[in-house]
């Protein structure tokens, strides 16, 4: 590759990174800015950086010149973490052994169930919110953390069911006998081959299905109230009766990106890792 | 420990691959199933190995039923065609499994697979990742895994396939004694009719369905049940032409060439009656010169093969002939005019229509 090459390919992938995280950046800049910063006209990149909307958030105390006004955004993102990390674990104790069962046995109606619970995604969330609602109020499962989960469960479960399924049908069942033939059960071959070799599999759909979890908004909308619900809806408070704050709606978004930012990373190196060993037919 | 497969089915929602098929397999012995692809050796070794399941029919283990048990509860030995080994286990794990089931001490366990990795040849690769094995140490893998536990069963799908030639042929010269000397029963299957003869105190031969022949390597190529067994075993393929014997004072006659030739009289009640006749090109004999009861022919190829050399002969009524010849010492066999002749002994006579051997009777 030449030099000349070399600086036009670099100079367009900048101009590529900068057109797709410029909003970001952007929201990452107004996280430092007071709300007259951010509605200056002309906006201005110079300014007087300041934590307030950051203590304002971690404080729960938001002053602005209306008064002083409690908000629970800390209690929202731990809402968030314990909302879809439990949807996510039950997900897979729940999505990996079915999808698992889908690859590898053909039994009656297999293909109709699994479609089924495919179509979960198709179905927009209103049009099963209302019922479900009326449902819960019934069942007692407004509001709680439970309920909550359950219902992440039509995010979650299809997701992690119809990935790993694909990843589990790639593997040679001949592998699973050879272990099998070897003397051991069907549930050590299920642990110790198939969820190994389907690791990277599980690792990409659970994170997907948390990122999924993670900024669902309707329904703990609809669900909960203000006690349990994730970031995505306590957003919300920031529109005030006195205007939106717009810089501790960035400093939130900054903050409620961040765990999912963090895990991406961390799983990345996993992710690549299973590429490599999907290249392994004798 | 015996094998005895007793009229066992299966079939595939593409069709039947196996119907109402016996084989029965004693402690110590070596069975090779022989047949072209796709005739349903590596399912009847599955089947076996509890892989897969029997439509009908029943396979015992020693004695023992073991019909509707688990492949875990079979204790056999399997080495896959495809290797199949664990991608994410070195090589010594991989041959380790075969033991960590049983509870075998840790110590044990390594001796163990050292002692067979040494035997076959990877003890300097039992730390690698199959990945990085070649396919031949992927083989010998696969192959020490099946063997270190000892197994009294050991079914080998055509462990050879997808190895290189010279590893094919080494292998083919240690298995036997490896095998032996393990004790086991033996099932091995191959599509490679050198391998099932070198390696099989018995053959059996799977075709369509069913077990055309189950015999001694020697019986089934002299004495093929038919026509079909004939031409999978030999290369060249055995020389198969329709002929019609005719009686006569001395006993059958067949007409090639225009030349009449004598069949074994024990044939004779063959005479009037079309045939097919089945002559192994290394019982034919190629001479310069005219004998009694030799056919005038003419060579038109000849390709010298080192140890032999091998022509394609032409007979004035327009049959081709391959005949095989060994050694090197004569001079190079010319193209051009030449006479056939074979011992009526070595002649091999098939029914056209039901494809079996027409067993010889004394007259």
């Amino acid at each position: 590759m030449s030099v000349l090459e070399r600086g036009v390919r670099g100079v367009l992938i900048a101009l590529i990174v900068l057109f797709f995280l410029f909003p970001i950046f952007w929201i990452f800049l107004m996280s430092f800015q007071t709300n007259e910063d951010i509605l200056r006209i002309p906006p201005s990149l110079f300014f007087a950086p300041t934590l307030s909307n950051y203590a304002a958030l971690i404080t729960g105390k938001l002053v602005s010149n209306a008064g002083t006004l409690d908000i629970a955004f800390m209690r929202n993102l731990w809402n968030s973490v314990l909302l879809s990390t439990a949807s996510v674990v039950v997900a897979l104790i729940l999505g990996v052994p079915a999808a698992y069962a889908f690859a590898r046995f053909k039994f009656r109606l297999g293909e109709d169930i699994a479609f089924t619970l495919l179509s979960f995604r198709f179905a927009p969330p209103l049009l099963v919110l209302l019922p479900l609602s009326l449902y819960f109020q019934q069942l007692g499962l407004t509001d709680t953390y439970v309920g909550l989960i359950w219902v992440y469960q039509l995010i979650a479960l299809p997701l992690i069911l119809w990935i790993v399924r694909g990843y589990f049908e790639d593997l040679s069942p001949d592998i699973e006998y050879a272990y099998r033939v070897a003397g051991h059960s069907w549930w050590r071959t299920f642990t110790r081959i198939a969820i190994p070799l389907a690791g990277p599999g599980i690792a990409a759909a659970g994170l997907l299905a948390f990122i999924f979890c993670w900024n669902n908004f309707i329904f703990a909308l609809i669900l909960a109230s203000a006690s349990k619900q994730p970031v995505t809806v306590g957003a919300l408070a920031f529109v005030t009766a006195s205007g939106i704050q717009y810089g501790q709606i960035a400093a939130a978004i900054v903050l409620s990106v961040a765990p999912t930012l963090a895990l991406a990373l961390y799983a990345q190196r996993y992710l690549v890792e299973g590429l490599s060993l999907g290249a392994l037919k004798g | 420990m015996a094998i005895e497969i007793r009229s066992v089915s299966k079939e595939f929602k593409s069709g039947k691959v196996l119907e109402r098929i016996s084989l029965s397999a004693e402690d110590g012995e070596i069975v090779a199933i022989f047949g072209p692809s796709g005739s349903g050796k590596t399912v009847l070794l599955r089947l076996v190995a509890g892989v897969e399941q029997p439509d009908e029919g029943r396979i015992l283990l020693g004695g023992r039923d073991v019909t509707d048990q688990a492949p875990e509860a079979r204790g056999v030995g399997m080495a896959f065609q495809n290797f199949a080994l664990f991608p994410h286990m070195s090589a010594f794990d991989n041959v380790a499994s075969a033991l960590t089931a049983h509870k075998v001490p840790r110590d044990i366990i390594r001796a163990k697979v050292e002692k067979i990795a040494a035997l076959l040849k990877i003890e300097h690769v039992l730390g690698h990742a199959p990945r990085e094995l070649s396919n031949g140490q992927k083989q010998r893998t696969a192959l020490a895994r099946a063997l270190v536990a000892e197994p009294k069963i050991l079914l080998l799908d055509d462990p050879l396939r997808n190895v290189d030639a010279k590893l094919r042929y080494e292998m083919r010269l240690e298995l036997p004694s490896l095998l032996k000397a393990s004790g086991s029963t033996v099932l091995y299957v191959t599509q490679d009719y050198k391998e099932a003869m070198a390696l099989g105190d018995r053959i059996a031969v799977l075709s369509d369905r069913d077990f055309a022949q189950i015999a001694r390597p020697a019986e089934i190529y002299q004495r093929p049940a038919t026509i079909n067994v004939a031409s999978l075993f030999g290369d060249p393929t055995i020389n198969l032409m329709p002929v019609e014997p005719l009686s006569s004072s001395i006993g059958p006659k067949i007409t090639i060439g225009g030349t009449a030739l004598s069949l074994p009289s024990s044939y004779g009640r063959m005479a009037g009656k079309p045939c097919v006749l089945g002559l192994r090109a290394e019982n034919i004999i190629v001479e310069d010169t005219a004998s009694p009861e030799s056919v005038p022919v003419e060579v038109v190829a000849v390709t010298p093969l080192n140890e032999r050399t091998l022509l394609l002969l032409h007979t004035n009524d327009g049959r081709e002939i391959l005949a095989s010849e060994a050694g090197t010492n004569e001079a190079p066999r010319r193209h051009g005019a030449a006479f056939a002749r074979f011992d009526p002994e070595t002649v091999l006579l098939f029914d056209p229509a039901s494809g079996r051997r027409i067993v010889p009777q004394a007259a």
